[in-house]
C-alpha cells in the first residue's frame, strides 16, 4: 500500500498514511470483536445456564447489550484508591491493551493481508502476546490492595510458566512448515482439509489441544482465571479498577483471546483456507496444479472469502473458550502450576520429539502435500 | 543549520544512545541501595552494550565500504540476552535469599563479614 | 528537503529509550523503576528492529521484557514492602555518582562522535525501510556451526573455512549454563523453614500464601 501511495505522495507521507490505514483497520477489528464477544459471552453464559441471556436491549437477541455495557462503563466514575500509585495505576490498562493489540500487526488475515509482513511472525506474535502480563502485574501492584497484589503475583507466576509450553507447541507446526512466516504457513495448507497442519501427523493433532489449553491459560480465561478468581480474591487485579480503565483491561483480554485463536487457526487449522478448495474451483485463488493465476480483482475477492474463513475459525476458538469458562470450575493455583509443569511441558516436549521423528521417517508426509491444491 | 530528520542515521547515533544507556546503568548500579535496583542497573548496562553490538552488526549504518560486524554482532547480542536472563534469575535468587535471612534488600546492610 | 522516515523513528525510539533510562536512575520507587525499565528495553527492542536485527529485537521482547523483567517485578513484589520500596541515597553519594557518570559519559561520547568512520553514513537508507533482510535463518544456522551468511563472500577457497567458525560450542555452553542456573536458582531461593526467621521468610517460596504486608 505504501508503494501504491508513493506514486503521488512523498515517501514519508505515503508510509505514514499506509501505517495509519493499517492501524485503523486493525483497531476497528479488535474493538468490534471485543464488543461482539461481550454480547456473545452473555448469550453463551445464558444458554449454558439454561437462561435466555440478554433479550431486551435492541431488538430480538439483545444485540445492543454491548453498547449498553459500554455506555455504562464509560459513564462510571473513575476511582483511584488512596493507596494506589497513581501513575502506574493509570498506565497499566494501556500497557495491556497495547501489547494485545500489537499482536495483530503480524497476524495475516488472508494471503498477503497483513499489516507488517515479518519473516519471524510466529516469534514476534508470541513475544508481544507475552507482554500483556506486564500491564496486569503493574496494575495489580499499583492498586495498593492486597487482593490486587495476590492477583498480580498469580498472574506473573502463571503466565510466565505457561509461555514455555505455549511456545513449544507453536514451534512444532513451525518445524513442520520450515518457516516462521505466518503467510507462508497459511498458504502451505491450501486445498483440502487434510492439508491442514493439524492433520499432518498424530503428534500435531495432540499438539493442537495442548496449545489451546496453554493459550486459554496464558490469556487468563476460566478455568485458569486465577488472577481474577472472584470467589477468592474479590476480583483479583481488577478489584480497584472501575469504569473506562476496567473496560480497557477487558478489551485487552478479548483482543488477546481472539489473537491466540487466530494464531491457532493459522498454525493448525489451515488459516484462511477452507476445508474445501472452493476458492480454487471458483478461480479466485492461484492453482499450483494448472499454474493458474487469478486476476487481481478476483484474487482480492478470494482473499476476502479467506478473511471471512479465518475470522469464523478464530471466533469458533473464542466460543470454545467461553464454553469452557461456563462449564468447568476454576482450578486452584497449585493445580494450575501442576498442570503446566508436570503435564503440558513434558507432553509438548514429547510431541516435539515425536514430530521430529515422524518428519525423519516420512519426509514428504503420509497424506500431507505441502503444495496444496 | 542542517535538518536532523533529513539525514540518514549513522553508526554514531546508535553509539550515543548505547553510551547513554550504559552510563545510566552504571549510575544506577552505584547509586541504588536496593539490591533489585542494582540488578536493574546491570540490565541497562547490558542493553547499552547490546545496542552497540547490533549497531556494529547492522548492514544499514556503516559508512561507505567499512566492513560491518555482520551476523556476529547479532549473535553476540543474542548470547548477551540469554546470559542476562540467567544472571537475573541468579541475582534475584540471591536477593530473595538475602531478604529471607535479613528482612531487607538494602545492599548496605550486607556487611556481616566486615563486623 | 525530504524527511527520512527511518531517522524520525530512530529519534523517537532513541529519545524514549534514553528518557526512560534516565527515569530509572532518578526514580526512588522501585516499582516505578521497573516500569521505566520495561519501557526503556521496549524502545531498545524497537531500535534493534530499526537496525535490521529483527530476530534479536523479537528475542529482546520475548526474553528480556516478557521474561526477565517479569521475573524482576516478581522479585520486587516479594521484597518491596513499606519502607523498603523507597530506599534513599544520600546527597553526597549522588554527587560522587554524578561526577563519575558525567566523566564516563564524556569519555564515551567523545569516542563515539570523533571516529570518522562511524559518523558518516555513505548510503541512503530511506528506500530500504520496508525491505529488510530476514536474519532468523542465518542466525539459526550459525548456532549450528554453519555460517550461511559468509558463503556470499567472493572467496571460495580454503581461507573461507576460517571465517566459517560457527557458534555451536558457545551455544552448547550456554545451554548447560542455563541448566546450572536453573538448578542453582531453585536451590538458592528455596523456602527455608526456620523458627528464627522474620515472618515473611517461611513462605516466600510459593506465591500462594504470601502475606502482602501493609
Amino acid at each position: 500500500m505504501a508503494d501504491f501511495l508513493a506514486i503521488w505522495l512523498p515517501s514519508w507521507l505515503a508510509l505514514t498514511l499506509a501505517a495509519l490505514v493499517h492501524v485503523t483497520l486493525i483497531l476497528t477489528l479488535a474493538l468490534t470483536a471485543a464488543a461482539a464477544f461481550t454480547w456473545a459471552e452473555r448469550k453463551v453464559a445464558g444458554r449454558i445456564q439454561d437462561r435466555l441471556g440478554p433479550t431486551r436491549v435492541g431488538g430480538r437477541f439483545g444485540w445492543l447489550q454491548a453498547v449498553a455495557d459500554g455506555l455504562k462503563l464509560v459513564s462510571k466514575e473513575d476511582i483511584i484508591p488512596r493507596n494506589a500509585d497513581p501513575l502506574l495505576f493509570r498506565t497499566a490498562p494501556y500497557v495491556s491493551f497495547c501489547a494485545s493489540f500489537c499482536v495483530y500487526l503480524a497476524l495475516p488475515f488472508a494471503n498477503g493481508w497483513v499489516a507488517q509482513p515479518l519473516d519471524i511472525a510466529v516469534f514476534f506474535v508470541l513475544a508481544v502476546a507475552g507482554l500483556e502480563v506486564l500491564g496486569v502485574i503493574l496494575g495489580g501492584y499499583a492498586s495498593g490492595s492486597k487482593w490486587s497484589l495476590f492477583g498480580a503475583m498469580r498472574e506473573a507466576a502463571q503466565v510466565v510458566s505457561y509461555e514455555v509450553p505455549l511456545a513449544l507447541c507453536a514451534v512444532i507446526p513451525v518445524m513442520v512448515a520450515g518457516t516462521m512466516d505466518l503467510v507462508a504457513i497459511g498458504n502451505m495448507q491450501a486445498g483440502w482439509a487434510w492439508n491442514w497442519l493439524i492433520f499432518h501427523n498424530p503428534f500435531l493433532f495432540i499438539t493442537f489441544f495442548i496449545y489451546f489449553t496453554c493459550a486459554v491459560a496464558s490469556v487468563n480465561r476460566a478455568p485458569f482465571d486465577l488472577p481474577e478468581a472472584e470467589s477468592e480474591l474479590v476480583a483479583g487485579f481488577l478489584t480497584e479498577y472501575s469504569g473506562f480503565r476496567w473496560s480497557v483491561f477487558f478489551m485487552a483480554e478479548y483482543a488477546s483471546m481472539f489473537a491466540v485463536s487466530m494464531l491457532a487457526a493459522i498454525l493448525f487449522l489451515g488459516g484462511w483456507n477452507g476445508p474445501l478448495p472452493i476458492t480454487v474451483w471458483l478461480g479466485l485463488a492461484p492453482n499450483p496444479a494448472t499454474g493458474y493465476e487469478p486476476h487481481a480483482l478476483l484474487a482480492y475477492f478470494g482473499n476476502f472469502l479467506g478473511m471471512v474463513n479465518i475470522l469464523i475459525k478464530a471466533t469458533l476458538g473464542v466460543l470454545l473458550m467461553m464454553w469452557a469458562r461456563w462449564t468447568l470450575p476454576r482450578l486452584r493455583i497449585d493445580q494450575v502450576m501442576t498442570m503446566c509443569l508436570k503435564y503440558c511441558i513434558p507432553l509438548a516436549a514429547v510431541m516435539f520429539v515425536g514430530t521430529m521423528i515422524y518428519l525423519y521417517a516420512f519426509p514428504v508426509g503420509l497424506i500431507f502435500r505441502s503444495g496444496g491444491g | 543549520m542542517i535538518n536532523p530528520v533529513a539525514e540518514p542515521v549513522s553508526l554514531m547515533h546508535y553509539l550515543v544512545v548505547g553510551a547513554i544507556l550504559f552510563v545510566c546503568g552504571v549510575v544506577c548500579m552505584t547509586a541504588k541501595r536496593n539490591a533489585i535496583g542494582v540488578l536493574m542497573g546491570i540490565e541497562l548496562v547490558l542493553n547499552g552494550a547490546n545496542l552497540n553490538f547490533v549497531a556494529f552488526g547492522s548492514p544499514y549504518l556503516q559508512s561507505g565500504g567499512a566492513p560491518s560486524l555482520g551476523l556476529d554482532g547479532h549473535l553476540m547480542a543474542l548470547f548477551v540476552i540469554v546470559l542476562a536472563a540467567a544472571e537475573a534469575a541468579m541475582a534475584l535468587a540471591i536477593a530473595l535469599s538475602f531478604y529471607n535471612a535479613h528482612a531487607t534488600v538494602d545492599v548496605d546492610q550486607a556487611n556481616e563479614l566486615k563486623r | 528537503m525530504g524527511i527520512v522516515f527511518h531517522t524520525v523513528l530512530f529519534y523517537l525510539l532513541a529519545i524514549l529509550a534514553c528518557g526512560f533510562a534516565v527515569a530509572v536512575v532518578l526514580s526512588n520507587n522501585i516499582v516505578r523503576m521497573a516500569f521505566y525499565l520495561v519501557a526503556c528495553l521496549g524502545a531498545v527492542a524497537g531500535l534493534f528492529f530499526l537496525a535490521g536485527a529483527d530476530f534479536v529485537g523479537a528475542l529482546q521482547l520475548m526474553i528480556y521484557v516478557g521474561g526477565t523483567l517479569v521475573l524482576l517485578i516478581f522479585g520486587v513484589m516479594l521484597t518491596a514492602r513499606g519502607p523498603l520500596a523507597n530506599i534513599q541515597t544520600s546527597r553526597a553519594q549522588w554527587a560522587m555518582v554524578g561526577l563519575i557518570g558525567a566523566s564516563l559519559l564524556a569519555v564515551l561520547l567523545y569516542a563515539a562522535t570523533t571516529a570518522g568512520k562511524w559518523t558518516h553514513s555513505g548510503q541512503i537508507v530511506a528506500d530500504r525501510s520496508h525491505v529488510s533482510k530476514p536474519t532468523a535463518t542465518p542466525i539459526g544456522l550459525a548456532l549450528l556451526g554453519v555460517r550461511a551468511d559468509r558463503l556470499n563472500a567472493e572467496r571460495t577457497d580454503a581461507a573461507l573455512g576460517k571465517g566459517m567458525a560457527g557458534y555451536l560450542l558457545p551455544f552448547e555452553i550456554v545451554s548447560v549454563h542455563l541448566v546450572v542456573v536453573l538448578i542453582g536458582a531453585a536451590y538458592l531461593a528455596r523456602a527455608r523453614r526456620r523458627a528464627t526467621t522474620p515472618p515473611m521468610a517461611a513462605t516466600s517460596g510459593d506465591s500462594n500464601n504470601l502475606d502482602p504486608g501493609d
